[in-house]
């Protein structure tokens, strides 16, 4: 597999369970990007995102994670990355304080780092009156903020997010939005799957729509419309044409 | 829809669903297992006829007029039954009013809430006879069998415990509610339902021990003192005893009473049961706990996950509730230790095999926690560890639980007889390591508060896990005594152990 500076680099991603899921998927996400795929419901963007994540082992393909062999290296694929799903996993019993300690600790980070960064993230996501209380009685939106910020705790170069603003208020979305770009401009590089094709179109470098476990377009926004050659439409203009004609054939 | 048409709907609709609940805890969620499931559930029921054939056989001929003794042994028989069900039914109740489920739509209804709650008491009052008739059908069919017709009537004695059980169960829960709220009702209902299950008999044990010197209660139960404090045999207290030997008038008494209960139950509190419904749902968004403030602590990734388990372990109720009747069970043997430890009594030999079958009843509790019960799959699986690590320090803490529940009952017995302590020791390992392997052979991803349900994910699993603590505790007693015995007992339950991962699902 060819090092260069792409952060995430798939190629020949395949999986199958009663029907193919993603098909022969190849996919490049340059460091320091924030990349948004898109896609029906049922299109594969979850199965391919957790197939990166390793928490899906794929049929065929190979993963490479700043030109780490993900399949055949997860661990040190896994230290540079995080996983952040859309129904948000937590544990009932701790507080957003001890369950950043603990993210902290598994990726082995000393607590004179973690334990800074950690009531930083809190107070950013709006947690810090909720620190030290147990998230047994959470919103799903603040059980999303405390997963986001378990994702953040430990640094890493790659973060991956399934649907992070599923079930999140405008003040909550705006925190998370502002915050994920923030760790763009500071380097790190962003993979999110959305429904919002607002937020995509806003705060996205690149989008990848992706139907029937294919990649069916790729680019800019701009890139986007020149290859469909609607000039002036929006984001999702374009994704319903280019879903339909996927469908159709 | 009238009334009367609205409520029989209701009625139906509750009864279908706690129909599909119970199928599902049957079949574990999988429709095609249904044929599978009736199958094993009648063998079970068949195979039930055995033990009750040893414990309740030779009282088929029994015949009223009983003297005292008799009538003391039968009613303590259905008052220990009875706190079971109470137990249960507490439990159920609890969960009723905890689950949110479909309580938003019922209160959105336009429905008269007093009449659905009143079906709804209903129905977990039928539920807990159910249950009830079902475990109890094997016993009463012996009698049947043994002692004719006339002991059909344990049947109406089960229905009229199961009623005065449900409803004795939702007077206390809501009056937990209305006496401690909602944040500790749960807890405190969970942990009162533990003691009742195991309280009588631990009862009866510790009296045993005291003025016995032996963990047989039926030795207190039998005993002269006992029947002199006893009332006259045509006191209505014999009632539950003499309408289970056919006497029809106190039968029809016993049922007319668990009506009465029940009913007024549902007429005092059917209101009271939606508000507290509502309290216990408004509990989830507004109860919280705080921590205590600390810095993080360092350690290696393994220390993390393992901290993180032992703090999940100690703040889990529902882990309290199943664990706390072991562990109650645990309070007879320790007390006829402190009792025999001078004159190393024949009856010490018993502690051997409770401390062992506990080791391995908790230890599967336990294991099905840290290694199925995982909360966050996602965060631990994407965290840069190998899976083989996180299962090992999951391991880790399973096996340090138990040893320092068990460390100071075996050091105990150690000073009494160190032979029968290394004896135990070791066999307390054994089923500890074999409870917790089955359930890392059979594990499956769920939710810790899935923990009352983890039998239903695999009936072998669950099968497997009695029989190798059985097993393992029957082997330590017999090597005690017999030691060649104790020898073969421990081939065939590590057989059983080995027969059990062949069968278990194979993973890549």
């Amino acid at each position: 597999m060819k090092l260069d500076n792409s952060a995430l680099e798939v190629l020949g991603l395949t999986k199958r369970f009663d029907r193919l899921a993603v098909d022969n998927l190849d996919l490049t996400i340059h460091a320091g990007e924030f990349y948004a795929l898109v896609g029906p419901n049922g299109a594969g963007k979850t199965t391919t995102l957790r197939m990166v994540a390793g928490l899906l082992r794929p049929d065929t393909g190979a993963v490479s994670i700043f030109g780490i062999d993900a399949l055949q290296n997860p661990v040190a694929a896994k230290q540079v990355m995080a996983w952040v799903s859309d129904e948000p996993m937590i544990y009932d019993k701790l507080t957003p304080l001890e369950y950043l300690e603990f993210v902290a600790g598994l990726w082995g980070i000393a607590p004179s780092v973690s334990e800074p960064v950690a009531q930083e993230l809190l107070s950013s996501l709006g947690l810090e009156p909720h620190r030290h209380e147990r998230c047994e009685g959470f919103s799903k939106g603040m059980r999303q903020k405390v997963a986001l910020a378990g994702a953040l705790v430990h640094d890493p170069r790659l973060i991956i997010l399934d649907e992070p603003l599923t079930g999140l208020d405008a003040v909550s979305a705006r925190h998370v939005k502002s915050l994920l770009s923030d760790r763009v401009r500071a380097g790190c590089t962003v993979i999110m799957t959305t429904h919002i094709l607002e937020v995509a179109e806003r705060m996205a470098d690149r989008i990848g729509v992706i139907a029937s476990g294919r990649l069916v377009a790729e680019g800019t926004l701009t890139e986007l419309r020149q290859q469909n050659g609607r000039a002036d439409t929006s984001l999702e203009d374009l994704f319903i044409a280019l879903v339909t004609l996927q469908e159709a054939a | 829809m009238s009334s009367a048409t609205a409520l029989s709907w209701f009625a139906r609709h509750e009864l279908r669903l706690a129909w599909r609940e119970w199928f599902a805890m049957m079949t574990g969620g999988r429709r095609k297992r249904a044929r599978a499931a009736m199958i094993g559930l009648l063998f079970f029921a068949a195979l039930l006829h055995v033990p009750a054939w040893a414990v309740i056989g030779r009282f088929a001929d029994l015949q009223l007029p009983l003297d005292k003794s008799s009538l003391i042994v039968i009613s303590a028989t259905i008052f220990l039954a009875w706190t079971l069900m109470l137990s249960q039914a507490i439990e159920s109740v609890t969960r009723v009013f905890y689950a949110r489920a479909d309580l938003d739509l019922i209160m959105s209804s336009p429905a008269t809430l007093a009449n659905l709650f009143s079906v709804r008491i209903a129905a977990i009052a039928l539920t807990v006879t159910m249950m009830a008739l079902l475990f109890s059908t094997p016993f009463i069919d012996v009698l049947v069998f043994g002692g004719g017709a006339r002991w059909l009537a344990a049947f109406g004695v089960v229905i009229a415990m199961g009623l005065s059980a449900a409803a004795i169960a939702i007077a206390v829960t809501i009056l937990l509610f209305r006496l401690i709220g909602p944040a500790r009702t749960r807890f405190v209902a969970q942990i009162l339902a533990a003691i009742i299950g195991a309280g009588f008999v631990i009862a009866l044990q510790v009296a045993a021990i005291m003025s016995y010197g032996t963990l047989s209660r039926f030795t207190i139960l039998t005993s002269g003192s006992v029947a002199d404090y006893a009332p006259d045999v045509d006191s209505f207290w014999w009632w539950p005893a003499r309408a289970t030997m056919g006497d029809s008038e106190a039968l029809l008494l016993l049922l007319a009473l668990g009506l009465v209960l029940l009913g007024s139950v549902m007429a005092i509190f059917s209101g009271r049961f939606a508000d507290t419904a509502i309290d216990a749902a408004a509990y989830g968004t507004s109860g919280r706990r705080r921590a205590k403030e600390r810095p993080f602590r360092g350690g290696s990734r393994q220390q993390a996950l393992r901290r993180k388990e032992f703090t999940l372990l100690w703040r889990d109720p529902w882990l309290i509730s199943q664990t706390l009747m072991q562990l109650l069970y645990l309070v007879p043997p320790a007390l006829l230790l402190w009792r025999s430890f001078a004159d190393s009594s024949a009856a010490l030999t018993l502690i051997t095999p409770v401390i062992v079958m506990a080791a391995g009843q908790l230890a599967g509790g336990l294991a099905w926690l840290t290694i199925s019960g995982e909360d966050a799959p996602d965060l631990v699986a994407t965290a840069p560890l190998t899976p083989s690590s996180v299962i090992r320090a999951k391991i880790e803490v399973v096996l340090i639980a138990i040893a320092v529940i068990f460390c100071p009952l075996v050091a105990a017995l150690a000073f009494a007889s160190p032979f029968q302590a290394a004896v135990s020791a070791g066999a307390v390992i054994i089923s500890a390591a074999s409870a917790t392997a089955i359930q890392l052979w059979f594990r499956v991803q769920a939710r810790r508060s899935q923990f009352r349900r983890r039998q239903t994910s695999s009936r072998l699993a669950t099968f497997a896990e009695a029989f190798s603590s059985i097993g393992w505790a029957a082997s330590a007693a017999l090597l005690l005594a017999l030691p060649i015995a104790g020898l073969i007992s421990g081939l065939i339950t590590a057989s059983l152990v080995a027969i059990t991962w062949k069968f278990s699902p194979k993973r890549e």
